[in-house]
């Protein structure tokens, strides 16, 4: 059973084609990449998946079971404090405890900065303070926009090794990325220029 | 962990919002600032004369509190918007209405109770009658509500636009006429001796309508505002 099929997905944006009859499923353990240039339709492509764009496409989407998504915006509010952002957080996936959260900072390299106010932290610990959530999901489909910008060689790194342990673990893992992935993981490719998924 | 059931989560919201409202104090007191300088310019204009500053009283203190949610209202959403939060918690798997609710109720409390709690001693600044003071605080408090709830429709509708400020005035403006028709006028019927109570039923039975049917509409908004 897929975490996510998408069926005959078609955009067109600004007279554009960005993609036609695009369909593709994602299994459980499987890792795949979004590849394209600049104004591809990734992020688009990426929206309509997560459910966020409801209209404007043609085709269908289906997901079962829950789903993690991290776009653009690392929805870290400078007001609170990591562990406060982590804790309120608007998603409302699951009760989060103290020490799971402060475990989870921990591993993003924020040890040290739970109770520190998030204007005074830097946009790659911003960054991170939204990539704790990867550490708390109990979701199997991660769907993650850039997840490596303003994120440092180490911190790429980790969230490699991440993504695959997730993947290994009955997960999916679906993002975009510029980057190749240097991962002990086969990673499927999804080229939004050529339009087919290897 | 499980996930945290609805009520909780609402709370949690609730919370979440209110400690933001407060790390911002300025956010706070501004619309009660506008509120004071645009009462003390009043007698500036009509002239110093009591009686006849009682006997607008009502209506320019009703207008005021208006103009000052409709300052305010604007924000709700802008800054989740702004940082990607909103999206999250349109794909939360709570119910968008009870947490649109949250996010509007965290509103009032720092708006529309805070106006309605200092609202007598504006009163006295504009000498209105001992005897409407009573009615004033209450028509505020249920009017204030019903403001922010109808706002919060205008702040979901143009949360996506750089500048909201003036659509959202011509949105929600002809919305928040019956507020005022009714707020002021339990403030007159107080002041020459008449029940207030009817007026006020008729707010309550606004707010009523309000609280089933803005958050609704704000959260339909919402999901347009996101998806374009």
């Amino acid at each position: 059973m897929p975490l996510l099929a998408a069926d005959n997905l078609s955009l067109e944006r600004g007279g554009r084609q960005l993609f036609r009859d695009l369909s593709f499923k994602v299994f459980p353990g499987q890792l795949v990449q979004i590849e394209g240039a600049n104004g591809a339709g990734k992020t688009s492509l990426i929206r309509i998946l997560a459910g966020l764009s409801r209209y404007g496409y043609e085709g269908r989407v289906s997901r079962s079971g829950a789903m993690l998504y991290l776009g653009h915006h690392s929805a870290v509010k400078a007001l609170l404090t990591p562990r406060e952002n982590l804790a309120w957080h608007v998603s409302g996936e699951a009760d989060f405890s103290d020490r799971d959260i402060e475990h989870a900072l921990a591993r993003v390299g924020l040890y040290g900065y739970e109770d520190v106010p998030s204007h005074a932290l830097s946009a790659g610990q911003h960054r991170r303070v939204n990539l704790a959530r990867l550490y708390l999901s109990q979701s199997p489909l991660w769907i993650l926009d850039e997840p490596y910008t303003a994120i440092d060689v180490t911190g790429v790194g980790e969230l490699e090794t991440l993504f695959a342990q997730h993947a290994r673990a009955g997960g999916a893992v679906l993002l975009t990325s510029h980057q190749a992935m240097a991962v002990d993981y086969p990673v499927s490719r999804l080229d939004l220029t050529a339009g087919i998924a290897s | 962990m499980n996930a945290p059931s609805t009520p909780q989560f609402c709370l949690r919201l609730l919370r979440r919002q209110l400690v933001l409202a407060i790390r911002r104090p300025i956010e706070i007191g501004n619309p009660l600032l506008f509120f004071a300088m645009v009462v003390a310019l009043f007698p500036l204009g009509l002239g110093p004369a009591p009686d006849k500053l009682a006997d607008f009283a009502p209506g320019i203190l009703w207008i005021i509190a208006l103009l000052s949610n409709l300052l305010t209202s604007d924000s709700v959403f802008r800054s989740d918007y702004d940082d990607g939060s909103l999206e999250q918690l349109l794909l939360s798997p709570q119910p968008l209405y009870l947490s649109v609710l949250s996010y509007i109720g965290a509103h009032w409390l720092v708006t529309g109770l805070l106006l309605a709690l200092v609202s007598p001693l504006f009163a006295v600044m504009l000498n209105l009658p001992a005897a409407g003071i009573a009615a004033l605080f209450a028509s505020l408090l249920l009017g204030t509500a019903v403001l922010s709830l109808v706002g919060g429709i205008g702040a979901a509708l143009t949360v996506g636009l750089k500048r909201g400020g003036m659509l959202i005035s011509l949105l929600i403006l002809p919305l928040y006429m019956p507020v005022l028709i009714f707020g002021s006028a339990a403030v007159k019927a107080a002041v020459i001796g008449a029940p207030a109570a009817p007026y006020l039923a008729i707010l309550g039975a606004m707010l009523s309508l309000a609280i089933a049917l803005a958050p609704v509409a704000a959260a339909a908004g919402l999901r347009i505002s996101v998806d374009a």
